[in-house]
């Protein structure tokens, strides 16, 4: 690789060093106990609500570096609804209906009044983090209310284990599911390519490809292995992946998800191409509630009780990922495979910290500068100085 | 001999990959009005940068003696203690802020404690406004005055500096023909006691009116340094340096077929201000475009053509809009752009960073925004018939650029005008309402868009045509309407046009209106 070909690849996936980097130090620091099967597995879990919400908050980062501040509220109430539902005797499919209807209604609320009625987004949600901490622990009468409903806790906590197959250590349904989402990828990557061949399309080079696709896939079937040695496929992990691959999709490969960026691109100009810049605000910050209360059933599932504390600065976690994922602060540019890499950076480094012993106060102090660290990084290297 | 001010010698400039400034040589002599033209990308405005500090010593090889001295510039405040002030084509203004207060930002008038005396700063700003002969308070806010006004605050504030070299980058690219005059009468006036300016201009009217001497860039290199004693250059002189070969003709020919179906009328329409809906900004503005026609719509600024144009598109501007609008014979209510876009209407902008292009945003991104649809199913994005598309368009608007996936802030300013009058075309409109095509682009890109306006017209679109500049609308459109301060004042064929007729439309319709009020 020639110097100039280097430099442009470490441009490019700078972020995907930097969590190669970081997961291998704390691997060392914690004597391996990082990689460990269960460590792996409670990795993607444990940060559930940061890989999901910062999918939703990456599109009101896109619309102009605005962001939603009362999430963590959101999620709150809806974990309270749920598990104030569940131990008045509801069944679980009316709680989590009543929870997502309510973060819906909030979602249209508040997308309402920052699309149409141009209310500041950071004004608006700031007053909607006091407004739903304090609903929630209206609903929570200030108390911590557990969740025990079975069939709740299996839909959202539960492991994939087949019967017969698997056992607690040995779940080769993970290792299946893992070869074919591989295969799946592989075929992707080929077809795909096939196509652009076809349409005569410049490709890269072949071995390139190749390259890319044997790391990806061997990733997966590492993963698989780790969860195969840990109670097999989360359930919870389903749900993540279901809104991070639909969010990846919205947002590269849609019309109305080309228009988050048109209208963080510069405002103006969308308008005048006929795109309706207050729908687009409407939707960024309806499916940012919306995610926030689903986060709100995840979280209250894996925690198996719900305060009135629950989430709070939940909501700076989000940002933190989409930053670090190389979301510009101005708007208008960010993806949300990025936004994924900021997200499971801070979760190894959240989850390194703690499997090492480091106190609270000190974790407070690293993901702030890894925060800093990395929005100076892309802000240097790519000679961005604002929107002027 | 000769007394020098100036004297930049074997200037050279390099960006990584390209050559910025070659070798370039400018002399400039005391008292004298300096122009630099080139084409858009030549180094005009690189050469300045390097003369106010803006590009600091160490970063470009050769050498500046200043008023006989060698001078090594680190930042802006180096030049301007010698007196040398650059005026950017871009205001450097804060809006929200008053006269007096922009005028002395950076430089206030303060006492040792760094408390500013207001007395003094308003005082001074009074007494340099009174010298560019700007009849407003200097305790105005910067946006409640025009973009003319503006213009000679920024001056004013050069003149507070004590200037000695006033360097002006397209100071008039934004102003109408009227102001733009006024500025160069008083930097001739000003050249009267002495100041020496240097300005980068693409209006070669204004160099040969005001400039003593004309140097020329070419790809970073000197060509050439005429002198203009009589103030009488030929032109075509001046774009034969410029482009390197002679442009016979600046605008292309074209066969005049204009159609008899009317393609876009609008009638007795009415438009107010957004804010201040009492004022009437056009009023009963009645109009009509031919298929395979350019109309041409020439005022001053403030006339109310970019805002007619805004407003019969989708009401993407005012209040209390009267009036029909008729496409292809048929009468349409638009509701907004989409709806404008959707009946076969298209609107490009005069502002193309501001109101036209996402510049973060790739050009093929750009080219299909007006109109996704197209190369959509169901809400889903193909990319490769959009790039294909945008590939299609970059070819045959020849746009230069390494790639469609180049970021459109990254273009020069007649390949983001390529850009944008490609995303209206791919919205496939009949008709197309240009405005100001032709701003702040050079002599080549500007053949190049007419070329395209040519195109648009055979394919049997139907063009309107917004400019400030008489030559290219008497060289391009098959009819011209005139306006002044939001009426129709005159309408006149090809035939008929000439810019006395128009310049004297707007007058005697100022001078009407002067009598009855």
């Amino acid at each position: 690789m020639k110097s100039q070909d280097l430099k442009a690849f470490i441009k490019k996936y700078t972020m995907v060093i930097a969590l190669v980097i970081v997961f291998i130090f704390f691997t060392i620091l914690t004597e391996q106990r990082l990689v460990l099967a269960q460590n792996v597995s409670n990795l993607l879990l444990q940060n559930a609500y940061v890989l999901v919400m910062a999918c939703g908050m990456l599109l009101c980062i896109l619309t102009g570096g605005n962001v939603d501040l009362s999430i963590g509220s959101t999620l709150c109430l809806s974990a309270a609804l749920s598990a104030k539902l569940l131990s008045s005797g509801f069944s679980a499919p009316v709680a989590i209906i009543v929870s997502l209807l309510v973060s819906a209604i909030i979602g249209i609320w508040q997308g309402y009044l920052i699309g149409y009625v141009h209310i500041p987004p950071f004004i608006c949600t700031l007053a909607g983090m006091f407004l739903f901490r304090g609903l929630a622990r209206v609903v929570l009468n200030s108390k911590t209310i557990s969740i025990s409903n079975e069939s709740f806790l299996n839909l959202f906590t539960s492991y994939i284990q087949i019967p017969g197959l698997d056992e607690n250590k040995n779940c080769v349904s993970a290792l299946i599911i893992g070869i074919i989402v591989a295969i799946v990828v592989a075929m992707l990557f080929f077809t795909t390519r096939r196509k652009q061949i076809k349409n005569g399309y410049p490709t890269g080079s072949f071995s390139s490809m190749i390259v890319k696709l044997v790391i990806i896939d061997a990733l997966i079937i590492l993963y698989s292995i780790k969860l195969m040695q840990y109670k097999g496929v989360p359930v919870m992990l389903i749900w993540i992946l279901a809104v991070v691959l639909i969010f990846a999709f919205l947002t590269s490969s849609t019309v109305f998800g080309r228009y988050f960026y048109a209208v963080g691109g510069n405002e103006k100009a969308t308008k005048l191409s006929g795109i309706d810049p207050r729908k687009v605000y409407f939707v960024a910050y309806f499916l940012m509630s919306f995610l926030a209360g689903l986060s709100g059933l995840l979280m209250g599932a894996r925690i198996g009780s719900v305060d009135g504390s629950m989430g709070q600065s939940y909501e700076m976690d989000a940002i933190a990922s989409c930053f670090i994922g190389g979301a510009s602060a101005y708007g208008g540019s960010g993806t949300v495979p990025g936004i994924m890499v900021g997200a499971i950076l801070l979760g190894v480094i959240n989850q390194g910290m703690s499997i090492y012993g480091l106190s609270d106060q000190w974790q407070y102090v690293v993901k702030g500068a890894v925060l800093l660290a990395a929005v100076v990084f892309d802000v240097v290297s790519n000679h961005k100085t604002g929107k002027s | 001999m000769a007394d020098i001010i100036l004297e930049m010698k074997e200037i050279t400039k390099l960006y990584p990959g390209v050559k910025a400034l070659d070798n370039v040589n400018l002399q400039v002599e005391r008292g004298e009005i300096h122009a630099l033209v080139g084409e858009n990308g030549a180094g005009k405005s690189t050469l300045m940068n390097v003369l106010s500090g803006t590009i600091p010593f160490g970063q470009y090889t050769g050498q500046i003696k200043y008023n006989g001295e060698e001078c090594q510039f680190n930042n802006i405040h180096d030049s301007e203690a010698k007196g040398i002030v650059i005026i950017h084509q871009e205001l450097a203004l804060i809006p929200e802020l008053t006269i007096a207060e922009n005028m002395f930002l950076g430089n206030e008038r303060k006492n040792g404690f760094g408390k500013i005396n207001w007395d003094e700063t308003y005082h001074q700003a009074d007494t340099q406004m009174q010298r560019v002969g700007l009849k407003e308070k200097s305790t105005v806010l910067i946006k409640d005055i025009g973009t003319g006004k503006q213009q000679l605050v920024e001056i004013a504030k050069a003149l507070s500096k004590n200037v000695k070299l006033l360097i002006l980058d397209e100071p008039t690219s934004s102003l109408n023909e009227e102001d733009s005059k006024m500025l160069l009468d008083m930097l001739l006036d000003f050249k009267k006691e002495g100041l020496t300016s240097i300005i980068i201009t693409h209006k070669l009217n204004e160099v040969a009116y005001c400039a003593d001497k004309i140097t020329i860039l070419r790809d970073g290199a000197t060509i050439e340094t005429m002198d203009n004693p009589d103030h009488d250059i030929d032109e075509e002189r001046i774009i034969k340096g410029m482009v390197g070969r002679e442009l016979t003709n600046r605008f292309p020919a074209r066969e005049h077929n204009v159609g008899k179906e009317v393609m876009f009328e609008a009638r007795n329409w009415t438009v107010y201000h957004p804010v201040y809906t009492e004022k009437c900004v056009d009023h009963d503005i009645s109009f009509h475009v031919n298929k395979g026609e350019i109309v041409g719509f020439s005022g001053l600024q403030g006339a109310g053509r970019t805002e007619l144009a805004m407003s019969l598109f989708g009401k993407s501007y005012g209040s209390k809009i009267t009036g029909q609008e008729f496409i292809g014979g048929k009468e349409v209510h638009l509701k907004n752009e989409h709806d404008a876009i959707q009946h076969g209407l298209a609107y490009a902008t005069e502002d193309r960073k501001v109101n036209g292009l996402v510049l973060s945003d790739s050009i093929a991104w750009n080219t299909t925004m007006a109109k996704l649809e197209k190369v959509s199913n169901n809400g889903i994005i193909d990319v490769q018939a959009e790039n294909r598309a945008a590939e299609e368009f970059a070819k045959a608007m020849k746009t230069k650029t390494p790639s469609i996936q180049q970021l459109v802030g990254n273009l020069s300013g007649g390949n983001q005008q390529k850009v944008l009058l490609s995303k209206w075309m791919f919205a496939e409109p009949d008709v197309l309402i240009l405005d100001e095509p032709t701003r702040g682009i050079d002599v080549g890109a500007k053949y190049e868009i007419y070329c395209i306006m040519n195109d648009m017209v055979a394919q049997g679109k139907a063009v309107v045509m917004i400019s400030s500049e008489l030559p290219e609308l008497l060289g391009m459109c098959d009819r011209i309407y005139v306006m002044n301060e939001g009426e129709m004042v005159g309408e006149f064929t090809r035939e008929e046009a000439t810019q006395e007729k128009i310049m004297s439309a707007i007058l005697s319709s100022d001078k009407k209106e002067a009598k009855e009020a």
